[in-house]
């Protein structure tokens, strides 16, 4: 295992109703510190599957997760520490309606990480600020635009330090104009080196800031390149229809 | 009138002021009955301590209620989302052990009436205990048993993607339960939360049955003492009842207003 290897995800198997729905069908991939690995294919195709499986919301019904070293698909390991390391922003937020802002963002370093009120509200501000939403600190989530509820959740999800950040089409639910401010903020995330593993429809986004693009269909990973490589020479005849589709 | 004069009737002749006694006969007569009723011999404590005991057993039953139907809720929930899944081991075994014993819990007390039950813990289960306990653990464990099918429908009313969020933050299965989903359960439920103690105080009328001395029992005694049974059941029992209830109704609606305005 290479020394920047973050994650290495070895022949993952999800099944479901026995083995008749083969969501993951045999993954195998790596994903390496600082990387952002966009991950594309057509609906169905396991995509929010493998993203739940790395952060074990579904419990593989085969194969192996190493997060920094550790077996996380071990039953022996505590899933909830690995969970604070893994940061997830969901296509339709999910941010605690009742709670403000500050509490979304706050509530889980003082609950878990045990960090003083002081600090935490600290941080929060100084990452609301940096995706210019500092003004809706008391805000609650029924007051926010769809683009303002996504920054929020991407914000909330780093306010634990994480080592990753995984998006399950993050931009999906959220009207055409608020697209770009989400997307704004994923890229100044990625320029910082944080790895991402990004699914997305947003071809754009793909080619402009990531490292390697996953091409997924029934359960597998069929082609796995860099994006130049992926968008401008295809190799399998999936990934060429699915190309045409959406480009 | 007579030689043969009630004590009741000749303190009343005794103390009532002249202008009320020569009011038109029909109203002398209420104003005797009310005498009667509530002034002589200090009856109206009785419905004093009658209302006292109401709302003990009503506080009290409601926090038994609230405590049991919220674990028990819990424990459907937890095995219904998890249960099946759950490999086995003892983990499994106890989670489905305590799932059983709520279901059979939930089908006993909501298939059998209050009334039965109160009789069954004061001649049978608790018969060391004194009435107004007795009292309490039944109202308790049946309002617990309501309690809980009102959580449940709300928990499962939660999102699922509340606890997917919670989770991915590293709370653990319990402290997104605790912090994320039983909060907003609770305020979906509230309402209902609210009927069922409106429930909870009428049907404590029942305790009369183990000569518990509460609200309604004051009625039928001051009733029985007197041959008086319109006044003390209508303006010294049903009365309050209806007071009570309208004030309680008021409350709540007041509290799930300002719930409200802190999500707007
Ligand atoms: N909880 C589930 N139960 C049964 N089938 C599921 C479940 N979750 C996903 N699937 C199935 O697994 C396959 C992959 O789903 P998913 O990972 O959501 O695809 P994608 O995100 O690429 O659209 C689909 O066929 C879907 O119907
Ligand atoms: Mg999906």
């Amino acid at each position: 295992m290479n020394a920047s290897t973050l994650i290495k995800v070895n022949d993952l198997k999800k099944y479901y109703n026995g083995e008749k729905i083969k969501a993951l069908d045999g993954v195998t991939a790596e994903i390496l510190k600082g990387e952002v690995v966009v991950v594309i294919g057509p609906s169905g195709s396991g995509k929010s599957t493998f993203l739940r499986c790395l952060s074990l919301l579904e419990i593989p019904t085969d194969g192996h997760i190493l997060f920094n070293g550790t077996d996380i698909t071990d039953e022996k390991t505590d899933i909830n520490l690995h969970r604070q390391k893994m940061g997830m922003v969901f296509q339709h937020f999910n941010l605690f309606p009742h709670m403000t802002v500050l509490k979304n963002m706050t509530a889980a370093p003082i609950k878990i990480l045990k960090k003083s009120k002081a600090e935490a509200e600290a941080q929060a501000m100084a990452l609301l600020k940096r995706v210019g939403l500092e003004d809706r600190a008391n805000a609650y989530p029924s007051q926010l635009s769809g683009g303002q509820k996504q920054r929020i959740a991407i914000v909330r999800a780093l306010c634990m330090n994480p080592d990753v950040m995984l998006f399950d089409e993050p931009t999906s639910a959220l009207d055409p104009e608020m697209v770009g401010e989400v997307l704004d903020v994923m890229k100044q995330l990625a320029h910082e080196g944080m790895t991402m593993v990004v699914v997305t429809h947003e071809m754009g986004f793909a080619k402009e800031v990531g490292s390697r693009v996953i091409f997924m269909d029934e359960g597998k990973i069929v082609e796995e390149n860099s994006p130049a490589t992926i968008f401008e020479n295809p190799q399998s005849d999936r990934l060429k229809s699915f190309l045409a589709k959406v480009l | 009138m007579g030689t043969q004069i009630s004590p009741v009737m000749a303190q009343w002749l005794d103390t009532a002021p002249q202008w009320i006694l020569d009011l038109p006969k029909g109203l002398s007569d209420f104003c005797y009955k009310i005498f009667k009723c509530f002034i002589f011999d200090d009856r109206y404590m009785m419905f004093v301590k009658g209302l006292g005991n109401t709302l003990i057993l009503t506080f009290f039953a409601l926090l038994i209620g609230i405590a049991l139907g919220v674990i028990v809720s819990l424990v459907r929930v937890t095995w219904d989302k998890n249960g099946l899944e759950m490999k086995s081991g003892p983990r499994k075994f106890f989670l489905g052990l305590a799932n059983l014993v709520c279901r059979i819990y939930l089908t006993v007390i909501r298939g059998t009436p209050v009334v039965v039950q109160i009789l069954i813990y004061y001649f049978v289960i608790m018969t060391s205990s004194d009435k107004i306990t007795t009292g309490i653990v039944a109202f308790g464990i049946n309002s617990g048993a309501y309690v809980a099918e009102i959580m449940r429908s709300g928990i499962m009313s939660i999102d699922g993607g509340q606890n997917e969020a919670g989770r991915s933050l590293g709370f653990g299965y319990v402290s997104t339960m605790r912090y994320i989903i039983l909060p907003q359960a609770f305020k979906n439920v509230l309402p209902a939360l609210a009927n069922e103690f409106i429930v909870l105080l009428k049907e404590t009328a029942v305790a009369g049955y183990i000569g518990l001395p509460d609200l309604a029992y004051a009625g039928s005694i001051i009733g029985g003492n007197t041959y008086e049974y319109l006044i003390p059941l209508v303006f010294g029992v049903a009365l309050v009842y209806l007071i009570l209830v309208m004030f309680f109704t008021w409350l709540v609606g007041r509290l799930e207003r300002r719930m409200r305005a802190n999500e707007r």
